[in-house]
This record gives structure tokens, C-alpha cells and sequence, in this order.
């Protein structure tokens, strides 16, 4: 009989940490590619229509950016909850209330023009998706109870009721009954970067500035450094005189209020109103972007392009190839399996250890390094 | 001598070698047992002792070398087919389940599957025929640390080992429960049983020991009768080199000097059900003096740390005062800028963050101290004054290392504390409360650390030292306390103090203690 055990190796080699996400991605492609071919499509034309034709063009690079911008906004904001040990699931939810707040000037008050409109709805967005984040933080605080579960839980939570507010209280009246808001008026519209080429909004720029003001607190600030701390070592956090329920809540309603920033952008550049569904799991999916970008902010927008791409190669496959679109999920979920596996075989080693014939060389178990 | 031969050692050991990646741990050790000896394994932390008798007793597995055991090679693969051979072992950190009773605790490391109350009667009798008397019927979340080895002692015992290891098992008993414990030991010889007695305590290897065996970095460096060496022999075998003894000018006028830190009817609830409360503590350190409080381990010197540094804040303000002023409801960072610095037991993971630098591990309890200096305009760290100040006290403290600005982790452990102690000191703290300054620490950085300790004191602050080590303690108080089941005996004026008084002391002899007392005749 064998046994597999895991040991820790005594270094991590830099130069893996770095290539990681790199391998990772070739082998989701290795392993996109066997699906691809029992689907009795051949891999190399799949590929050229999952992950080339997508951003062949300008325009369509423009969607990318669309597709781009909500992980990256999101993903950094995970990335300060991961980094501090704190795991919150449910940007999804936050990114909802986050849409829901911010339309609720243009739906509620359809009259009000002017620029004042933009700055608050974005900023009602930001303060909506952080009040929702206060839930799990609060509870996690208060209570002691699993953020993973409460965080994950609201997004069900968010999901009806943003389907109750618009087959109710806020369908469009003329709307044919279809579960609609209104149309934004003009100035409630995130305007466009480049209206010539495509429909790429200012939602991109927005994560590209959290990306680098996120990536100057966590590696120049001293509020960087007590997330660090508490997330690696919460006793020398405690030691250290960093509160570990202000920190629940700090890491909880940052990130609360960038998925919230992502969801008003969202809405009111890319939709132009309140529907039923409004994100393609986005929020899950930027669980994955923060991991592949090894929850370095820098890293998190190279991650979340590749991401957005995995999203327009889902819709050119299924148009091109009549494959379902469902594929997109399953690329984004190898691409994290791959990238947790390499993390994980960074950090141990794989042996092998024959039980019935003990072996001088067999490893010694984790805790006992003297 | 041959290993086949009829009067063959018990245990032979030859060549055995442990690396742990780049560290050789273990490097072609040797080492022969004889039958009805007390063999001691003498060396500082980290010379290799601990990995040695692991791999005898099969928790670890060497890369190269031989075991003999009556003659015969044997490869000795878990701790299951060490107790079939006959080595029984006690470990130095005890693996009981507190909520179950000694006897349970007994009966699930013998799989022989016989019903508890038989096991519990061999418990008692065999504890009573080796003078280590024991209730098998109590929990052992009640008993004291010196109770619990006996738990350990027993059950070792009732698998009629020939050779019983014994990894530094003093370090957690009073000076009397330590006597009790050789007479034990030398009962066990006579009856013709072997014993390797792990240790970095001479005087003790001296008293019961026949033959030593002396680890240094892995390597054994001699083999000697401990009897006809002197203290200060084993310590140069142990250490290397002699070491400098630590210097303490007697503090003059401290009746009437300022009184910096004050305890005062400091009490606590035990916060989990098996955490031990502090008791209407009361205490007073001056200005220039050093307060050791020693006691057994678990008596409540991690719980009143806490509550001293401020980690754990009180709720009656006025039971910790700094330098006059009322402490008690103040976070730790609180109390820092009122000019108290604290050293914590653990060093990684509580001191000091593993994985970060330590530069980084300098902002850990200095951001709010030195505020200015480390931390500009927005919160932005001053990366390139951490960087100058850590190496102002690498320099000041002598810390060895391998790179620059290392993490943490990479650091030995005496080296580590080094830094630690000197980023306290690098602050000129008024009060300084350190609890187990050289805990796993070489014999050169610990007698540096002591002597910064003095000055400290001697320069006009209060000093508070936690300690499980009398001999430190003995070294650089002015006065000690002791700790015992949460509560703190009155200071005895070091020209008072012996290792006996203080010793009954830790057994709770001090009258009010009664009920708690351990059999210290």
C-alpha cells in the first residue's frame, strides 16, 4: 500500500512563485484542449475561436475592457480580505446592492439632471455595497460566525431582492411588463472612453486607479502592513496593537464598496437600467482573478483581462461552434484548480511512501523540523 | 566492544544522521546505552537532542546509520514497534486530553483493550510503589504540570520498558517535585531498567547521570562521567567556549526610588475552561530594579502577561499603573506610549511576524512609539528608516544572520530574541515586562540578554522578568516572586531568596495556598 503525503519544502523558489500562474495557464489549455476534442471539436480551431478571435479587433477589445473592469475592481478588493484572512465570498451580493443603490437616484428620481448625478450615484453605490459587506463583518465580529457562509448566503439574498424591486416596486410602468426599471436618463449614463471605437466605458479607468492605490496601501502603508500581519500572523497582529474586529470590518467594507463601485459601473455603463440579472457571476468569478493575480493588485489586472477573455471566448464558441457557453465556467474553474495546485506544490512536495516497507529516506511529518 | 557479544549494550547507536533540508540536525551521532544506567544526553537548544531520541523512539526516520538494540540491528519505523522493543518514552511537551481523566488518558495508549477500572488500579498501585502517587480517577485539566508527567511517567511505565527516555522532564518541576523525581530514577536503576535523561541542566546530570554523551550542532563532542567533571567542564563541552558570566552591581537605594509599574488587586477570569485565573495579584517594580517571577509553566504567567501588557485589557483601570498613572483600560499600544515595552514568550508567530522582514517586524510594536520617525504623512511607511533603524540594533545586539534584512523565520532562535529584546531597548523603555528572556536560547546570547536586562535596570527603569529558569532568575533579580496557581507570592529580596523557599513557594507552600499544595515533603 502507498501513501501520499505533502512536506513542506524548507525554501519556495521565487522563480516559481512568479511562473505559477503562467503554468497554470498552460495547463488549462492542455486540459481545455482534451475536453475540446471529446467534444469532437478539434482543439486548435477552438482555441483560435475561444481566446484569438475575441480581441482580434478593436471594438472587441473594447468588450474585453467591459468584461475587464468589474473583476479587476473586484478582485483587488478581495485581495486586501484574502490577504488579511478574512474570506469574503460574497462580492456578488455586494456588487447587487451596489447596482441597486446607485440606480436608486436615476430610478427614484428620474427628473434630477445635471453633473451632480454621476459622482452620487457612484458614490451611493460604493456606500451600498459597503453596508451590505457590514452584514458578514458585523456578524463575524459580533458573533464569531463564518464569514464564508453569511458573505455567500447574502448574495442569494441580494439576488431576489434586486428580482423583487423589478418585477415590483420599480418596473418600468410603461415598460410592458417586462422586469425593467426605466431607461436612465443622459446624465445618469457612464459615458464612453473612446466613442469612435467601442463601447469601452470609464468603469476600466476606475480599476486600473483601485488597482494602483490598492497596490500603494498594501506595500507602502502602514494599514497594508497591519492587514499583512493580522492575515499571516494574528497574534503578533494582537501583539502589535491592531485590532482584529477592525480589521473584519475595514477589509470587509473596502472590498464591499469596490465590488458596489463595480456594480453601479456596471449598471450604468454597460445596462442603461435595473434587469432581473445583472452579472454574469462576476463576483465569483473575481475570486479566481485575485488568486491569479497571486493577490498582488498589478497582477490582479493582468488577471482579470485573461478572465474577461475566458468570458468572450465562452459567447465565440457557442456562436461559432454551437457549444454552450457554460464552457467559460468550466475554463474559470480549471484555471483556479491549476492555480491553487501550483501554489500548493511551491509551498510541499509530493512523496510517496510505501507503508509495508518503511524506508530510511521516508519524510518526516510536518511539525517535527526539530 | 562488539555488539554480539553477551554483555552487548541495550542500545547502540552508530553514524545516525537527520537532515531537515539544508539543516544537519543529527550528524553521525553515537551513542551506547548500557543496561541499568542513567545515561545522559547533554546540549544546548538545538543541538540535536530531541531529534536524536525521536528517531530512537520512530517519530522521525534517520537518513543513514545504524540501531542496535540488545545486539541486534533493528529499524525502528513508528513509536508502536519502539514500545514492542521495550523504549518507553516522556515527552518533554505532555500529549494529555485535559477533559478526560488520568486513567482514560492512560487506557487510549494502551490498545490492549483491557476495561479502564483494571487499568486504573495498576495505575495507582504502580504510582504508589514508585513514590509518584496518582489519582487515576482525576481530570486532567486539575492537575498541576508536575502531575501531569507523573500521568506520563506511569503510562510509560506500565509497558515494563527496559530503557526510559526522558526529554528534559525537570524543566517543569519545583526544585522538590525534581527530587522526588531522581529518587524515582534511581529505583528504576536498581532494578536493572536503563534511562537516557535528556538535559541541558548540569548540576542534575551531575547528581544522578553515570555516563554522559555531549551534543554540540549535531556532532557529538565527548563522552564523559559527568561525576568527575565540574559544572563549569560541562558547560565548555556543551557550549563551545566559556561563557562570560553575567555581571550585577547591587542596586542601591531602591526603597526610595520611583515606583514605575504597579499592580494592583489585579484579577481575571480564566477565559477558556482550562485557563487558569489570576488572583488579587499585587505587585511593585521601581526604578533600577529587576523583578523575576518564576513558577512552574501553567500557573498563570501567560494570562497575567496578557493582562500586564494590555493585550488583554482590565476592566478596573487602577490595577495596572505605568510610572503613576492609572494603565488598566488601555489597549497595549496605550500602554507602549506611556513608555512600557513588552518581550513575549513566543517568539514567532507573538513577537514576531514569521514571514516578514525584520525591518518590518520593527514597525510591529514601534508603529505608534516612534510614529514620526517610522510612519510619514497619509500612514506611509518610511521604509528606508525601519531599514536603519533595524540595523542600528542588528549591530547593538550582535544578531547573526545569512542576508541583509532577513524574514524572521530565518533567524535562529537566540538571535531572533536578540532582536527582539533589542527593539525594545533601542526605545530606552521605562518598563520593561519580559516573560522567558532566553527560553531556547544559546548560552551566549542568553548571558548577553541577561546583561541588558541589568543595565536596563541600572539606567533607571523597571525590569519584570517571567521566568521558568531559576537560575536566571537568581542571576539578575534583585527580587523574586513566584507564581502559583494565579496568585504571586510577596517579592523575596534576592540576599533572602534560596533555591529551596523558592522552590516550596512553587509548590504553593505559601501559607493561603493550602488547598493547592503539592507533596513537597
Amino acid at each position: 500500500m502507498m501513501r501520499l503525503e505533502l512536506v513542506k519544502r524548507p525554501q519556495r523558489s521565487m522563480l516559481f512563485s512568479a511562473l505559477s500562474p503562467f503554468i497554470a495557464f498552460v495547463l488549462t489549455i492542455i486540459a481545455g484542449a482534451i475536453l475540446f476534442a471529446l467534444l469532437g471539436v478539434n482543439p486548435v480551431k477552438a482555441f483560435q475561436i475561444y481566446f484569438l478571435e475575441p480581441v482580434s479587433q478593436v471594438w472587441q477589445l473594447h468588450e474585453l475592457a467591459i468584461k475587464a473592469a468589474p473583476l479587476i475592481l473586484i478582485g483587488v478588493g478581495l485581495s486586501v480580505c484574502y490577504r488579511a484572512n478574512i474570506w469574503n465570498i460574497g462580492a456578488e451580493g455586494q456588487f447587487i446592492l451596489g447596482g441597486i443603490v446607485g440606480s436608486s437616484i436615476p430610478v427614484l428620481f428620474p427628473q434630477f439632471e445635471g453633473p451632480l448625478v454621476l459622482p452620487l450615484m457612484l458614490l451611493f453605490g460604493m456606500v451600498g455595497g459597503a453596508a451590505y459587506a457590514a452584514i458578514p463583518a458585523l456578524l463575524k465580529a459580533r458573533f464569531n460566525t463564518n464569514e464564508i457562509l453569511t458573505s455567500l448566503m447574502l448574495v442569494y439574498v441580494a439576488q431576489l431582492f434586486l428580482d423583487w424591486l423589478v418585477r415590483g416596486p420599480w418596473r418600468d410602468p410603461k415598460g410592458f411588463n417586462f422586469p425593467q426599471t426605466i431607461q436612465f436618463n443622459d446624465s445618469a449614463i457612464l459615458p464612453e472612453l473612446m466613442p469612435a471605437s467601442g463601447r469601452a466605458n470609464w468603469g476600466f479607468v476606475f480599476a486600473l486607479v483601485a488597482a494602483v492605490l490598492v497596490w500603494i496601501l498594501m506595500s507602502r502603508m502602514l494599514k497594508g502592513f497591519e492587514v499583512r500581519v493580522l492575515g499571516s500572523s494574528p497574534r503578533a497582529g494582537r501583539f502589535a496593537g491592531f485590532g482584529i474586529n477592525r480589521m473584519v470590518f475595514f477589509a470587509f467594507m473596502l472590498s464591499g464598496a469596490l465590488a458596489g463601485l463595480a456594480g453601479i459601473s456596471e449598471v450604468s455603463g454597460a445596462i442603461g437600467q435595473l434587469q432581473p440579472v445583472i452579472s454574469p457571476g462576476y463576483g465569483f468569478a473575481a475570486i479566481i482573478v485575485a488568486f491569479l493575480g497571486r493577490l498582488n493588485p498589478l497582477g490582479i489586472v493582468a488577471a482579470g483581462l485573461v478572465l474577461a477573455l475566458t468570458y468572450l471566448g465562452g459567447e465565440a464558441v457557442q456562436s461559432a461552434l454551437g457549444i454552450s457557453d457554460k464552457v467559460a465556467r468550466v475554463f474559470q474553474g480549471m484555471l483556479l484548480f491549476f492555480v491553487l495546485g501550483c501554489d500548493t506544490l511551491i509551498h510541499y512536495r509530493i512523496r510517496l511512501i510505501g507503508l509495508a516497507t518503511p524506508t530510511l529516506e521516508a519524510a518526516p511529518k510536518l511539525e517535527e523540523a526539530r | 566492544m562488539s555488539a554480539n557479544q553477551d554483555d552487548a549494550n541495550l542500545l547502540e547507536v552508530r553514524g545516525l544522521t537527520k537532515t531537515f533540508g539544508t539543516l544537519t540536525a543529527c550528524d553521525h551521532v553515537d551513542l551506547s546505552v548500557a543496561n541499568g544506567e542513567i545515561h545522559a544526553l547533554l546540549g544546548e537548544n538545538g543541538a540535536g537532542k530531541s531529534t536524536l531520541v525521536k528517531m530512537l523512539f520512530g517519530t522521525l526516520e534517520p537518513n543513514s546509520g545504524e540501531i542496535f538494540w540488545n545486539g541486534r540491528a533493528v529499524t525502528i519505523t513508528n513509536p508502536g514497534f519502539a514500545k514492542k522493543l521495550g523504549i518507553g518514552m516522556v515527552f518533554q511537551h505532555f500529549s494529555l486530553f485535559e477533559a478526560l481523566t488520568a486513567a482514560e488518558n492512560i487506557a487510549l495508549s494502551l490498545d490492549d483493550g483491557s476495561p479502564i477500572s483494571t487499568i486504573a488500579a495498576k495505575a495507582r498501585a504502580l504510582s504508589y510503589s514508585y513514590g509518584l502517587p496518582l489519582d487515576p480517577q482525576s481530570l486532567v485539566g486539575d492537575l498541576s504540570v508536575g502531575e501531569r508527567q507523573r500521568i506520563e511517567i506511569i503510562r510509560c511505565l506500565l509497558q515494563t520498558p527496559q530503557l526510559i527516555i526522558l526529554d528534559e522532564p525537570t524543566s517543569v518541576l519545583t526544585p522538590q517535585e525534581a527530587d522526588k523525581l531522581f529518587e524515582t530514577l534511581e529505583r528504576l536503576r536498581s532494578e536493572g531498567k536503563s534511562i537516557l535523561y535528556i538535559s541541558h541542566r548540569l548540576e542534575e546530570v551531575k547528581r544522578i547521570c553515570d555516563r554522559a554523551t555531549v551534543l554540540r550542532h549535531g556532532k557529538v563532542v565527548g563522552h564523559c562521567n559527568p561525576r568527575k567533571e565540574t559544572a563549569a567542564s560541562l558547560a565548555r563541552m556543551m557550549v563551545g567556549n566559556d561563557v562570560e558570566a553575567v555581571v550585577r552591581a547591587p542596586a542601591q537605594g531602591i526603597e526610595t526610588a520611583q515606583p514605575l509599574l504597579e499592580i494592583r488587586a489585579l484579577s481575571r477570569k480564566p477565559a477558556t475552561p482550562f485557563s487558569i485565573p489570576l488572583r488579587n495579584i499585587n505587585l511593585t517594580v521601581r526604578a533600577g530594579e529587576v523583578i523575576g517571577i518564576a513558577g512552574v509553566a501553567g500557573n498563570g504567567q501567560g494570562e497575567f502577561f496578557e493582562s500586564v501588557s494590555g493585550e488583554v485589557p482590565q476592566q478596573d483601570a487602577a490595577s495596572v499603573r505605568i510610572r503613576g498613572k492609572d494603565a488598566g483600560g488601555l489597549s497595549i499600544t496605550g500602554r507602549r506610549l506611556m513608555g512600557a515595552a513588552f518581550v513575549p514568550e513566543e517568539r514567532l508567530g507573538h513577537g514576531a511576524a514569521p514571514r516578514m522582514k525584520l525591518s518590518e517586524n520593527l514597525l510591529l510594536s514601534r508603529h505608534a512609539t516612534d510614529g514620526k520617525v517610522f510612519v510619514g504623512a497619509g500612514g506611509m511607511v518610511k521604509s528606508d528608516a525601519i531599514y536603519a533603524a533595524a540595523q542600528r540594533i542588528i549591530k547593538a545586539m550582535d544578531v547573526r544572520k545569512s542576508a541583509p534584512d532577513p524574514e524572521a523565520a530565518a533567524l535562529s532562535g537566540g538571535n531572533l530574541q536578540k532582536f527582539i529584546v533589542g527593539r525594545e531597548l533601542d526605545r530606552r523603555p521605562s518598563v520593561m515586562v519580559v516573560n522567558q528572556p532566553t527560553w531556547g536560547v544559546d548560552a551566549g546570547a542568553a548571558a548577553h540578554i541577561r546583561q541588558t536586562l541589568i543595565e536596563l535596570a541600572r539606567s533607571g527603569s523597571a525590569v519584570l522578568v517571567i521566568s521558568q529558569d531559576l537560575d536566571e532568575l537568581f542571576e539578575i533579580s534583585d527580587a523574586i516572586a513566584v507564581m502559583h496557581n494565579g496568585e504571586l507570592s510577596k517579592p523575596l529580596p534576592i540576599v533572602e531568596a534560596t533555591f529551596e523557599k523558592i522552590g516550596l513557594l512553587m509548590g504553593g507552600a505559601e501559607p493561603g495556598h493550602a488547598e493547592h499544595a503539592l507533596e513537597t515533603s
